[in-house]
């Protein structure tokens, strides 16, 4: 094939043929509508401070959740995050207090968390594409799986670490914003172009739109069901540094208990379809703001913390419910 | 003539200032077969769904049985006795046939289900018919036709007097065709009227009494079959002269020397067994056979999609193996699955990302050139005349023609030198057709070697080169020139081999008979 001349498409045309579509105006529409009401709502809202604390609250759940819009759209679901983001900071911990130079330590820890997040990433996949089970089921297992052996290798104590460096990962700010925040965002550019710009994304959404399609393409369906789930893993790893190295401490009963569910209602306001096939990364990074935003706003109000359940269920039901509305 | 069971009145049907339906006078007795003809988009769909009461008619009056309606809903036209077998079947894959056919109106004893008397109705609903179908049997182990059957059979429960058949023989071969007839048959028989849609001129011709012809929503005949032959019918269709179908063929002898793809013994475990063929460039083989034959089994493996236990493919005389279709591609082999919903288009993808689904890696420079794969869109549609709103709209939405153009640029897209067509036209309009049998026809002037893969035999005949009959995972026979025929064909795809023992028994035994 020739290639063809680039032509120069006048900028308005190319914003017309941007994605713009409900899927992603209506959960932008809420969050712009909610960061409104917030501000009328609490005079602290807009506070540089409270802001600045939201957006490192979110960018927790919201890395596990760009990860969890790869396995959402491959036509899978990871529930194993939550425990993996346990047993994975209790790994951190353990690196960080057998070695003893801490810079050095701080390094080779970080890397245990992206490596072992992968590892783990890995054996989901493994499970789902060679052992042929339902992402589902794998996932409900190793949820189970990797929350005990965190527990079992602490004794379910909480663990320190007197590492003078380690917290200035989590804690530090860079042109005074937080780096987890930093992460979050850089993470999901790179991830919507992967998603979006590349064959490997291309291959993601083929393979949950229709398998078989792919198959008969001659797309490697196994691998990028793997890979999806590798990815998944590395962002636990990612978001593992941030939340242990901003408390210090690692506690495996608590640690990322119910981030599955937040970074799966996350991807689901954010439009992706559950069932596979279409997503969009921005759509998550915008489910995670709305979901932190709402948190943030229940607490400033003073409403019952055992409402905010109630609330963010409620939000997630709404979001799925306008999604039927327009595919009848 | 009798009171008309069913006639229509002027009916009409407009969405917004789009009219797709206009001025339909139709009138049709207890016991009469109605074939209505049309091309895709001519407006039969609407029809149907007006007279199975989907639709509100914006004009018109609907007559059955002596009662006069404006306009029906589902379940007045359903009291009414209108019953509709929909292309894709309504039947719950997981139930046993008898379940199925009395899905909803569960006969009970008391409250519990009587399983026995279902199981027996459905039996004598069956035989009546003369349709072999055990009533225990689970719908998903059921053969496509053998799911019509089921169809159909609910549709008696229902006490249906007026039955209509959505293009039923599409998805079937000649042979299931034939049965389906004489389930046709049979419901007149009963009394029951019918409402026959097909492409198919030749098939309207042997079933129907009367016709109507649709042709951009307008009724443009409606007279007894037996006063028109296929070429009118063909011709008020599509509202021009079709020259040809078919394109000529080639004139100029079988092409010789080093085949493009040979394949040499090719087996899979309990399905094909020594399968041998060539195809040359520039020739189309055609490989005919009954559904079920092992055709599609032979393109698969050839794909790599398959597993094969012995054999060997030469590409230009060189010895390949593909583990994977990926492989195929690679060396310039490209399949077109007769599954284009379920094997061959990504329905929630659009057009571009369609077309460019095989070639994706020629559009990556770092990251995949939009621009590039829009700007190749666009030149498939102008080629191929694609018809879509926008390049931008799910592949799902657009008719079936023109996905199958879409899936065409698809294998298209990698330069293929052999394409592999299996049921290239399968439910689309007689125009789409005759373009898709237009480009095939350029693909092999160019000197690409196609296989097609066809069960209507006019298709085989007129398209193929050479082709080879297919039964039960083995090559009956190849045939060539004039012996491309309907007779030839079924001879052997039916299986000439056992009417020939038959008739040897039947010999010896009349010979035995003999003092």
């Amino acid at each position: 094939m020739n290639p063809l001349p680039q032509r120069t498409t006048p900028l308005a045309q190319r914003f017309r043929r941007l994605p713009w579509n409900a899927a992603i105006l209506a959960p932008l529409a809420a969050l712009i509508l909610l960061f409104v009401v917030s501000s009328f709502a609490s005079e602290y809202f807009l506070n540089t401070r409270n802001l600045s604390n939201v957006l490192r609250q979110v960018s927790y759940t919201g890395i596990i959740a760009i990860g969890m819009t790869f396995v959402i759209i491959a036509g899978g679901i990871d529930l194993s995050v939550g425990s993996m983001v346990a047993l994975v900071g209790v790994a951190v911990l353990y690196v960080l207090n057998t070695i003893t130079d801490p810079l050095q330590a701080v390094i080779l820890a970080m890397l245990a968390a992206v490596v072992g997040g992968a590892l783990l990433g890995l054996f989901n996949g493994l499970l789902v594409t060679r052992g042929r089970i339902a992402a589902f089921v794998v996932t409900l297992a190793t949820m189970s799986i990797f929350r005990s052996l965190a527990l079992y290798f602490t004794d379910a104590a909480e663990v320190t670490t007197r590492n003078p460096l380690f917290s200035e990962v989590g804690g530090g700010f860079v042109l005074g914003i937080p780096i987890p925040v930093w992460t979050f965002f850089l993470l999901a550019i790179v991830s919507h172009v992967l998603l979006f710009h590349t064959a490997f994304g291309r291959h993601v959404c083929a393979v949950g739109a229709n398998a078989q399609v792919a198959r008969y393409s001659g797309i490697r369906v196994e691998r990028v069901v793997l890979s999806a789930f590798l990815i998944a893993g590395v962002c636990v790893g990612l978001s593992a540094i941030m939340l242990t190295s901003r408390l210090n401490s690692v506690s495996p009963s608590d640690a990322g208990y119910f981030y599955e569910l937040d970074a799966i209602a996350a991807v689901v306001i954010g439009g992706t379809a559950l069932s596979g096939g279409r997503g969009t990364v921005w759509g998550t990074v915008i489910g995670a703001l709305i979901l932190g935003i709402i948190n943030n706003m229940l607490n400033l109000t003073g409403v019952s913390p055992y409402l905010q359940g109630l609330v963010k269920g409620a939000v997630i039901l709404l979001a799925v419910l306008l999604q039927y509305k327009r595919t009848p | 003539m009798a009171e008309p069971l069913l006639r229509l009145e002027g009916v009409g049907k407009s969405f917004g200032p789009v009219t797709v339906l206009e001025d339909i006078n139709l009138d049709i007795a207890q016991g009469e077969v109605l074939g209505i003809l049309g091309e895709n988009g001519a407006g039969k769909s609407t029809l149907l769904k007006i007279i199975s009461g989907i639709y509100t008619p914006s004009a018109g009056r609907i007559h059955i049985g002596g009662s006069a309606f404006d306009a029906l809903d589902p379940i007045s036209a359903r009291r009414l006795g209108v019953a509709m077998i929909p292309q894709e079947f309504n039947l719950v894959a997981t139930l046993k046939v008898y379940e199925n056919v009395f899905l909803g109106q569960e006969l009970r004893r008391s409250s519990f289900l009587d399983h026995a008397r279902m199981r027996e109705q459905t039996r004598a609903l069956l035989e009546s018919l003369d349709v072999h179908l055990d009533p225990n049997q689970t719908i998903e182990r059921l053969s496509v036709a053998q799911k019509q059957m089921v169809e159909v059979a609910r549709v008696l429960v229902n006490d249906a007097r007026i039955v209509i058949l959505d293009e039923p023989t599409t998805v079937l071969t000649s042979h299931e065709t034939a049965v389906l007839f004489r389930v046709v048959k049979a419901l007149v028989d009963k009394g029951v009227t019918v409402l026959f849609i097909s492409h198919k001129l030749r098939e309207v011709k042997a079933l129907c009494d009367r016709l109507l012809i649709l042709r951009d929503g307008r009724q443009v005949e409606h007279c007894a079959v037996a006063s028109m032959n296929e070429e009118d019918m063909a011709r008020k269709m599509v509202g021009r002269e079709l020259a040809q179908i078919f394109p000529d063929k080639p004139t100029d002898g079988a092409p010789r020397g080093t085949p493009a793809l040979a394949v040499r013994g090719l087996c899979v475990e309990g399905v094909l067994h020594d399968i041998d063929f060539d195809v040359h460039r520039g020739e189309i083989l055609g490989l005919a056979g009954l559904v079920g034959a092992g055709r599609t089994e032979i393109a698969e493996t050839i794909m790599g999609l398959r597993r094969k236990s012995a054999g060997d493919l030469l590409i230009d005389g060189e010895p390949v193996t593909f583990k994977s279709p990926r492989d195929a591609h690679a060396r310039g082999l490209a399949y077109l699955s007769e599954d284009r919903q379920g094997k061959g288009l990504q329905l929630s993808f659009n057009v571009m990302q369609n077309v460019t689904d095989l070639s994706l890696a020629r559009y990556v420079r770092g990251l995949i050139r939009h621009g590039l794969e829009r700007k190749r869109a666009e030149e498939y549609q102008s080629r191929l005349s694609i018809k879509a709103a926008h390049l931008a709209a799910p592949v799902g939405l657009l008719s079936g023609g023109n996905q199958q153009k879409v899936y065409f640029a698809k294998l298209l897209d990698i330069e293929p030198d052999i394409l592999l067509l299996d049921e290239p036209t399968r439910g689309i309009d007689i125009s789409a057709k005759q373009q898709i049998y237009r480009l095939i026809r350029e693909l092999t002037a160019q000197g690409k070697a196609v296989v097609v893969i066809s069960s209507e035999l006019e298709e085989i005949i007129g398209l193929a080169d050479r082709a080879l009959v297919i039964r039960q995972g083995r090559v009956a026979a190849t045939l060539e020139g004039d012996d491309i025929n309907e007779e030839r064909i079924m001879l052997y795809a039916a299986g000439a081999w056992e009417a020939d023992t038959e008739r040897r028994a039947d010999n010896a035994r009349s010979q035995g008979a003999r003092p």
